[in-house]
């Protein structure tokens, strides 16, 4: 049998299709020894999927996550490393983990799930695809207990959260993030000369022209048509800066002057849509790789925000995306809110502190970013169902509204929620203390350390133990948060595997698990569909067998 | 922590948030938060990098996204 020609049903979760397309003999395959995969089908999971369908309220719900890329610096290095520094910091926390029954297991990423160079707008990007040996595939990624995971790249550490259902729970796996960060950071710099710290900074540049991301993902219908998505999408992301953003001194990138400006990342952006994320950035990033099944779920990346300190900034970040996506899903926005030249009038927006400045609309109109922000506030009260105002939505709107309104009278009151106000609060003070300019090295050097993960030297943290800034979440469940999975996404199949059973696995990816079987023989599990995989659904299953018995209760359904 | 717990911490941390304030009316400064300002900004001169010029000047970090 040619098993690169046969179509493979494979997983577990339902409906989920796998296909070996012929041509290039994929890593798994080859490490299966060429062997036949078994058809999996689950009934158990049927019955929910089932019963989700019967009762969906929603097309989709989304499903969000957050990778961010930090910052990171060896001081009193002889020269700077950081593809080095960054490995060091990342295999650390590995080592650092004795609770972690994966510690010094080697689990690789599953590349072969990946596909970064397809295009939303349907071609494939020309470039070389990179391979990763197995070696270098166990030192540069680390699949983590909680279901994110926790890289190397390029040249900065980087950390992705789970898989979250709500806004809360991401700004909850983001800030488990940052005590990741900081835990790896404790435990490598042991490992360097006594003069020697490594510097790691939650923050998008290093403001000589180089940006690195904090990009968001959004699980979508792949129903909503991609133009939908651009045209409804576009307003939106301008305008949120002025509560998402994590504040800059000083522009880059031949963008205007400017002695402190909202964003941190306004300025790298060049055009309103396009593939690229690392130059000739677009305000839209059009990566179609959903990591899920491709016919009924696409994963909208938003390249365009900051990396931020403030609980709040986080939370409305995501709560405020997740809700405007929805409603282009419901199709309620079309090209009402169309700017003219967005990236121009991102950039402008990001240097007016008075948030008051208008922006000329395609329909010649001009609009404040408050007033564009409130329309859309105003389509989501009207528009979201009874059932979709969750707690969380609910609170998210309220909270929203609050910003919007004080921002409108004064954005100053907002000095102890949002990071570019409670930044430009401190920068202000300061100056004020030693009469220093805007561009003095000490400015700079605030700006910076604000972002610094460390708690003795990290001005955010600082202002958070004085309760100089509002929390939205206490620590105990952050710690939580590093060592569990989110329940209600497949991150709970996920994570929870790999805590009970890390020596059985070879590798995971965002959509796959690959078991070691007792003879040695892999078996691959696809999870394609990112909301099963659940506590609810697993749980017992989970919670009641060995890796064996899973494998083969999974092996038992498929053959019923 | 257990799901019903978790759970729990949502309800209640979303009710508590909802508190949310502003602590200072446009144009007035919060006493308390001017002292403590003041305060931060003395352990800012302590704890801000040494040589924050050459600091600033050899933090480059190339191949972002």
């Amino acid at each position: 049998m040619n098993l690169h020609k046969k179509r493979h049903r494979m997983s577990e979760w339902p409906g989920a299709v796998h296909f070996f397309d012929g041509g290039q003999q994929s890593a798994v395959s080859r490490a299966c020894g060429g062997c036949i995969l078994p058809e999996f089908h689950n009934p158990l999971l049927t019955d929910s999927f089932r019963w989700l369908m019967a009762n969906k309220k929603m097309e989709i719900p989304i499903i969000m996550g957050t990778e961010t890329e930090y910052g990171i610096s060896v001081k009193n290095a002889r020269e700077q490393d950081p593809v080095a520094a960054s490995t060091l910091v990342v295999n650390a926390y590995k080592t650092s983990r004795d609770d972690a029954p994966s510690a010094n297991s080697s689990v690789t990423w599953d590349y072969d799930q990946e596909s970064p160079l397809v295009d939303a707008r349907g071609f494939l990007a020309e470039a070389e695809p990179t391979i990763t040996e197995a070696d270098t595939n166990s030192a540069v990624n680390d699949i983590l207990i909680n279901g994110g995971r926790y890289y190397v790249d390029h040249a900065h550490p980087e950390y992705c959260t789970p898989e979250c259902a709500n806004a809360r729970d991401l700004l909850l796996y983001e800030k488990a993030g940052e005590l990741i960060l900081e835990v790896s950071r404790i435990t490598a710099e042991r490992l360097l000369l006594d003069n020697q710290e490594i510097i790691i900074y939650k923050n998008n540049t290093d403001y000589k022209g180089h940006s690195y991301g904090s990009h968001e993902n959004y699980l979508m219908s792949r129903k909503v048509p991609f133009d939908a998505i651009v045209d409804g999408l576009i307003p939106f992301l301008v305008t949120r800066i002025i509560i998402t953003g994590s504040g800059k001194v000083g522009a880059e990138n031949g963008s205007d002057e400017a002695d402190y400006q909202i964003s941190q990342r306004a300025d790298f952006f060049e055009k309103e849509v396009g593939l690229s994320t690392m130059v000739n950035r677009p305000l839209i990033n059009t990566r179609d790789e959903p990591h899920a099944d491709d016919k009924l779920y696409r994963r909208l990346h938003v390249i365009v925000g900051d990396s931020n300190m403030s609980e709040l900034s986080i939370y409305l970040k995501a709560g405020i995306t997740s809700i405007v996506l929805q409603l282009i899903e419901k199709g309620v926005i079309g090209k009402k809110f169309s700017l003219k030249d967005p990236v121009a009038a991102i950039k402008h927006i990001s240097r007016d502190l008075s948030c008051r400045e208008q922006i000329e609309l395609a329909d010649g109109q001009e609009w404040t970013p408050i007033e564009v922000q409130r329309a859309y506030l105003k389509l989501a009260q009207k528009h979201l169902a009874p059932e979709e105002r969750t707690p969380v939505v609910e609170d998210v709107l309220e909270k929203w509204q609050y910003v919007l309104d004080n921002l409108e009278i004064d954005p100053m009151r907002l000095s102890q929620h949002l990071d570019w106000v409670i930044k430009k609060k401190l920068i202000d003070a300061y100056r004020k203390r030693h009469g220093y300019k805007w561009d003095d090295s000490h400015v700079q050097m605030l700006d910076l350390q604000y972002h610094d993960i460390r708690p003795d030297k990290g001005l955010y943290i600082r202002l958070l133990k004085n309760g100089h800034v509002k929390r939205l979440l206490d620590r105990e469940e952050i710690v939580h948060a590093m060592h569990y999975p989110p329940v209600d996404t497949r991150a709970y199949f996920r994570g929870t595997c790999l805590r009970k059973f890390p020596k059985h696995i070879y590798s995971a990816s965002w959509n796959s698990m690959i078991f070691i079987g007792k003879s040695g023989g892999l078996d691959k599990i696809m999870m394609d569909r990112p909301h099963f995989g659940t506590q609810k659904i697993v749980g017992e299953l989970l919670n009641n067998c060995t890796a064996e018995e899973l494998v083969k209760e999974i092996r038992g359904n498929a053959s019923e | 922590m257990s799901t019903e717990k978790r759970q729990e911490h949502i309800k209640r941390d979303v009710e508590e948030t909802e508190e949310i304030q502003p602590n200072v009316e446009p144009g007035e400064m919060d006493e308390e938060f001017v002292e403590d300002l003041d305060s931060l900004l003395d352990e800012i001169d302590e704890i801000l990098e040494e040589d924050s010029q050459e600091f600033v000047e050899n933090y480059i970090q190339r191949g972002g996204q």
